[in-house]
This record gives structure tokens, C-alpha cells and sequence, in this order.
């Protein structure tokens, strides 16, 4: 079976993708995601829901986001044309958004009036947190107590935005625990809670409802670039932690047999050391969070601790579709190290004008090989899925800068 | 379904009394001091013991059975290890039912199959995975019950009428009702719903019911043993057992041991 057969076709009605997904919850909570499943289904079918997300994408948003030659890097690495899609340029500076915004519309319409939902950078919580504010539901925000330390601005920023955010100090403080954290509020208030997960994650419908509200980035990206350039790209590159902005990316972009799609894994301090946030490369199958997928971890099946430099990047699943997709090898999955992201950072910085989060700063280590090798004639997208004001401090301790 | 199980509830039926479950932690605080706490369990008047194994991310757990995976797992303990448990506690009490009790993927790493292969070997009479509810369990369940060991299924206040045949179809050894709408150890609903949550498994299924993951005092034990064919307690025992250790944790059982057999007018005991 090609790829190109089959990608329309998932996930199947239990929520697999080839081997992966499902829905791996307590019972408690199964009657639950069945209903979200059931909501979203009635939602796409209501000629309604789209034009109401599509109409805050735009206003709210600022979609579509702009496609932009990123002239300077190209001649830096003087090979392929790079293009950002500039996916940083959304409101609250990052892809999480699209997303927050199709969950809360779709929470809405359950009639849910509470809001709650996991973050590890602190852009999920703060895209989270303005659109909870934007249409008046309370909103409460889980993060691990080590990443409320690597982001103190976006705390404050949530709670400028009205949300409650609660610390979490139990594993190692980090995205995963706060996912747990999440879950175990959910399990306590099914009746009025709506939990808006911020990746392609836990059990189905989300991995799937998550795709399709980030999609918008492929299917506009896609558009642009054959306005552009006339032609589809040889390649589209992304980060990949949970996976949202990546799978964003490449969905418009899976029956393009021709472009190469690649992930790029958080290496942390290197694959061989052990000290990453690498889940495909690094990992194997098993079951976390409410899916079957590639995890981090022992040879007992503990869950190991990823590490990155990037908040948003330092989490030991993916989503359960960047593992099916690697198994078809449909898209190529490679890694780049904190000290790789840290270097383009401030490349970008300096060449572009543009502060990349250290997350896509990841995928920019690896657009920049694939530029040199692929050459002048090529044409490689970049998803410049968040920006870096909230990364700042982390850099400057990285660098030994004082501010 | 397991033997052990069948003669168990058999025989608390014969008494007319209810069934008392005992959580315990393997490896809490180290597999050597947990199984002092297991081996003693029947004596302290467990008719069934649930021994749970750790997991780094227990999403169904609140902070009492959390901490104590945390304590097991930095003493090290491994899924061998709970075996190795379970094994020395079949042979010293040939007939009080063992369950293993947590969360899918330790299992997963080792396969299904490899998973039920070792249970059986260990004397296990049957497994509660949390996280594998009846859309998830077929690899597990078919692997269990071709060594006759069973996997039991939990039902929720929140698994509505529609939900409830999926779950009490193929559910073997028991049902396992969550008196909670939250995880283990925060406390119950009211006696009256859970006592109706346990009457509507009744009306689907033959299987014994059993009540657990909000209760933790004797009364409370002892009002559920009115409507549950047992109640199961871990949160409180797991805490009794950390803070108070070995004589604390069997005092505790025997309290919540007795009041749930008391509770039924014309027990014996």
C-alpha cells in the first residue's frame, strides 16, 4: 500500500493510526472522550463550526500567517531557498492558537464552562488562556514548577489573561506532569470541565481534532508557496515535541509524493548521552497519555525523563500519527541538539531580524544542512512555529549573559 | 475465570458477609519491608489482596498511591520484582486470590502474552489495568484467559446505561465499581449513589461487585458492605503504612477488615 492511499483514511473509528492511538484512559474518563469524539463529529457536519473558526483564525488569529523568503539565511547557507512560514506572527506568538481556538469553540457548543489544559513552554497555557478569556470561561493552567522557572514571562502572562495557573512539582516538573495533572482535574470535574490539550497527544479524538485545526498552516503554506515560487516545495521541516505545528505542516503536503517531509527531534545534549527529548529516534512503542506511541522509555516500561533546552520540545511521547508515519517512512525524522538550537538562534536573529522560539530554531539546524545539500535549485518551507520573547532568559543563561 | 476468585466470593457469599480488599504497594518503601505487609494481609482479614505495581505516570492515582509508586520505583523496583512478590505470597497462602493492580505500559514493554505467561507462573489469579478500558483490553484480555487468569473491568459513575453492556460484556473475575468521579484516595460519592452506581452493574452481570477508590475509614467501609460484594481500600493503608509503617498498616486492615465484614445484619464473623 503507497502512503498516498491511505492518509485520508485515518484515524479509523477506534482511533488508530496503523498500530497507534486509541484511546488508553481510566474508565472514568472513556464516556468522556467518547462524548468529545462524538461533539467534534457533529461539529465538522454543522455547516456553521467552520465558518465561525475560520472567521477568528482571521481576526482573532491574523491568518492567514505570511510565507516569507528568508533571503539572508538562504545566502548564509548558500543552497536550497528557504521560506518560513511565519506561524510565530499569530496572536500570542505561536501555532498553538489555531488549535485553542477550534477546542474552545467546540467546548462552547458542549455547553462546557470551565476550561483546563496543560503547558510546557507556556504557549499552549497562554494561547489557551486568551481565547478562554475571550469568550469569558474560567480558565486553569497546569505546568510543571522547572518550566514556570524557564518561563517566567509567560507565566505572568496567563495569569494577565485571567487564568489560574497551578504548579506542578510531582516527576520532574515538566510537561509530561503536567499532562498528568490535567487528566487527574479532568477525572475529578467531568461534568463541566473541557480539557483543551495543546498537542497531537492523548486519546482519540484529540490526536486527530488537534491535526485538523492545526491543518490551516499546511493547506495555506501550500497555497503561498505555489503563488511564490510556482512549484511545491522539495521539502517541508518542522520541530516535533508533541507534534501539533509539525503535523500542521506536512497534512496538506502527505499525497505530494515529491516532498520530502522531515520532524525534528529535540537531541537535548545528544542522542547517545541519553539526555534528549528524541521519542522516535530514541524511543519505542508503548503507552502513554491516552495512546499507544513512541515513548521514552526503560526496559521495564518506565516512562524515562526527556530533556531539551526547549520547554516546549521536553516531552517523552509524540503523537501517536508522527509514529505511524514513520513507520511508513513517509516522513523522515532526525534530531538537533540544545547546542544546535542555541546557535541558530541567534543566527536568526541576527541574519533575519527574527527571535525563533528554540523550538523551530531546532528545525532551522536541519533546514540549513538540507539547503547546503539539496543546492540552489531547491526549495525547502520551514514551519516558524513560535517566536522567541519567552525563550530569552533561557538563552541568556545559556550564552552566561546577564539581563 | 480464576479459581481462586470463584471459590473466594463463594464462599463470602455462603457467610453472607462482604469481601475486604487490601491495596498495597509493591516496593513501598522497598520490596523487603512491602512483603512483611503483604504476607500478613490475610491474617489482618483480607479475603483478596491487590498488589499494585509502580508507574512513573499513574494519571488515575491521587497523591497517596502516586508517591507511593515514587518510593517503590527509587527503591528500584521492577516488574520482576512484584512478581518475585507475588510468587512468595502463593506459596505461603495457597488460597487467598492476588491481583495485580496498574498501568498498562510496564506490561506492554513485556508483551501481552509474556505479561500473562509470568502472572500465571507467579500464581496471579488476575491483573486491573487502569488504563486499558474494554476498547483497549483484547490483547491482554485473551492473553489472560487462556491461562485462565481473569482481567477485571471497572465501570464509573460516569459509564451511563448505554456504556454499561460494553464493559460487563467479556469482563471476567469481578466488577470493580469506582465510587468516584476522581482518582484514588479523594474521597466517595454518598452511600445512596454508590449504592445505586453498584445496583445497575447487578442488573447486567452475574459477576461479584465490588466497591473502591474513594474509601478509606471502617464506617465507610462498612456502609458500602451493605450493597458490594467487597470494598477495596489502598490509599489509606499505602498512607498508614509510610507514616506509621508495619504494625500501623496491618492495624489499619484489621480495623476496616472487620467493619466490612460486620456490616451485613446476621454476619458471621
Amino acid at each position: 500500500m503507497s502512503p498516498s492511499n491511505v492518509m485520508s483514511a485515518v484515524p479509523d473509528k477506534d482511533g488508530r493510526f496503523g498500530a497507534f492511538g486509541g484511546r488508553f484512559v481510566a474508565e472514568t474518563l472513556m464516556p468522556l472522550v467518547l462524548e468529545v469524539e462524538k461533539a467534534y463529529a457533529a461539529a465538522k457536519d454543522d455547516a456553521g463550526f467552520q465558518p465561525e473558526f475560520d472567521a477568528f483564525l482571521k481576526d482573532y488569529v491574523g491568518r492567514p500567517s505570511p510565507m516569507y523568503f528568508a533571503e539572508r539565511l538562504t545566502e548564509h547557507f548558500d543552497g536550497a531557498r528557504i521560506w518560513f512560514k511565519r506561524d510565530e506572527l499569530n496572536h500570542t506568538g505561536a501555532h498553538k492558537i489555531n488549535n485553542c481556538l477550534g477546542q474552545i469553540l467546540l467546548a462552547k457548543r458542549m455547553g462546557k464552562t470551565r476550561i483546563i489544559a496543560e503547558t510546557g513552554a507556556g504557549q499552549h497555557g497562554v494561547a489557551t488562556a486568551a481565547v478562554a478569556a475571550r469568550f469569558g470561561l474560567p480558565c486553569i493552567v497546569y505546568m510543571g514548577e522547572e518550566d514556570m522557572r524557564r518561563q517566567r514571562p509567560n507565566v505572568f502572562r496567563m495569569k494577565l489573561l485571567g487564568a489560574e495557573v497551578r504548579g506542578v512539582k510531582s516527576g520532574t516538573a515538566t510537561l509530561k506532569d503536567a499532562m498528568n495533572a490535567a487528566m487527574r482535574d479532568w477525572v475529578a470535574h467531568v461534568d463541566d470541565t473541557f480539557y483543551v490539550i495543546g498537542t497531537v497527544a492523548g486519546p482519540h479524538p484529540y490526536p486527530a481534532m488537534v491535526r485538523d485545526f492545526q491543518a490551516v498552516i499546511g493547506h495555506e503554506a501550500r497555497t503561498q508557496i505555489l503563488e511564490r515560487e510556482g512549484r511545491l516545495p522539495d521539502a517541508c521541516v518542522a520541530c516535533i515535541g508533541g507534534g501539533s505545528n509539525a503535523i500542521g505542516l506536512f497534512h496538506a503536503f502527505l499525497e505530494d509524493d515529491a516532498v520530502r517531509l522531515i520532524g525534528v527531534e529535540a537531541a537535548g545534549e545528544g542522542i547517545s548521552t541519553g539526555k534528549h527529548a528524541a521519542s522516535l529516534t530514541g524511543g519505542a512503542p508503548g503507552v502513554l497519555h491516552g495512546s499507544r506511541t513512541y515513548i521514552l522509555q526503560n526496559d521495564d516500561g518506565q516512562v524515562v525523563d526527556a530533556h531539551s533546552i526547549s520547554a516546549g520540545l521536553d516531552y517523552p511521547g509524540i503523537g501517536p500519527e508522527h509514529a505511524w508515519l514513520k513507520e511508513l517512512g513517509r516522513v523522515e525524522y532526525v534530531s538537533a541538539t540544545d547546542a544546535e538550537a542555541l546557535e541558530m538562534f541567534q543566527l536568526c536573529s541576527r541574519k533575519e531580524g527574527i527571535l525563533p522560539a528554540l523550538e523551530p530554531a531546532h528545525a532551522l539546524a536541519r533546514t540549513g544542512d538540507l539547503a547546503k545539500k539539496i543546492g540552489r535549485d531547491g526549495l525547502i518551507v520551514m514551519n516558524m512555529c513560535g517566536r522567541g520573547d519567552k525563550d530569552v532568559f533561557t538563552v541568556a543563561d545559556a550564552l552566561g549573559a546577564e539581563i | 475465570m480464576s479459581e481462586r476468585l470463584a471459590v473466594r466470593f463463594a464462599a463470602l457469599k455462603a457467610d453472607n458477609r462482604a469481601g475486604f480488599i487490601a491495596y498495597v504497594m509493591a516496593g513501598d518503601p522497598d520490596l523487603e519491608r512491602s512483603w512483611e505487609l503483604l504476607r500478613r494481609l490475610p491474617e489482618a482479614g483480607a479475603d483478596v489482596v491487590e498488589l499494585g505495581f509502580p508507574f512513573t505516570d499513574p494519571t488515575a492515582d491521587g497523591p497517596s498511591i502516586e508517591m507511593a509508586g515514587r518510593r517503590a520505583l527509587a527503591a528500584g523496583t521492577t516488574l520482576d520484582g512484584v512478581l518475585d512478590l507475588a510468587r512468595r505470597f502463593r506459596s505461603e497462602h495457597p488460597d487467598t486470590p492476588l491481583i495485580l493492580m496498574g498501568y498498562a505500559n510496564p506490561i506492554h514493554r513485556r508483551s501481552w502474552g509474556g505479561f500473562a505467561e509470568q502472572a500465571a507462573n507467579a500464581g496471579v489469579d488476575g491483573a486491573i489495568v487502569v488504563d486499558l478500558p474494554p476498547e483497549e483490553d483484547e490483547g491482554l484480555r485473551i492473553a489472560m484467559a487462556a491461562r485462565n487468569l481473569a482481567l477485571i473491568r471497572l465501570a464509573a459513575p460516569t459509564t451511563d446505561e448505554n456504556r454499561l453492556p460494553v464493559v460487563v460484556e467479556k469482563a471476567t473475575g469481578f466488577l470493580y465499581y469506582i465510587s468516584v468521579t476522581g482518582v484514588t484516595g479523594t474521597g466517595s460519592g454518598a452511600t445512596e449513589v454508590v449504592a445505586q452506581g453498584l445496583e445497575r452493574l447487578r442488573r447486567k452481570s452475574d459477576l461479584p461487585v465490588v466497591v473502591g477508590f474513594g474509601v478509606r475509614a471502617p464506617e465507610h467501609a462498612e456502609s458500602l458492605a451493605r450493597h458490594a460484594d467487597a470494598v477495596v481500600v489502598g490509599s489509606a493503608i499505602v498512607e498508614a503504612m509510610h507514616e506509621g509503617g508495619l504494625d500501623a498498616a496491618l492495624a489499619l486492615v484489621s480495623r476496616l477488615a472487620d467493619a466490612t465484614h460486620a456490616a451485613r445484619a446476621g454476619a458471621t464473623t
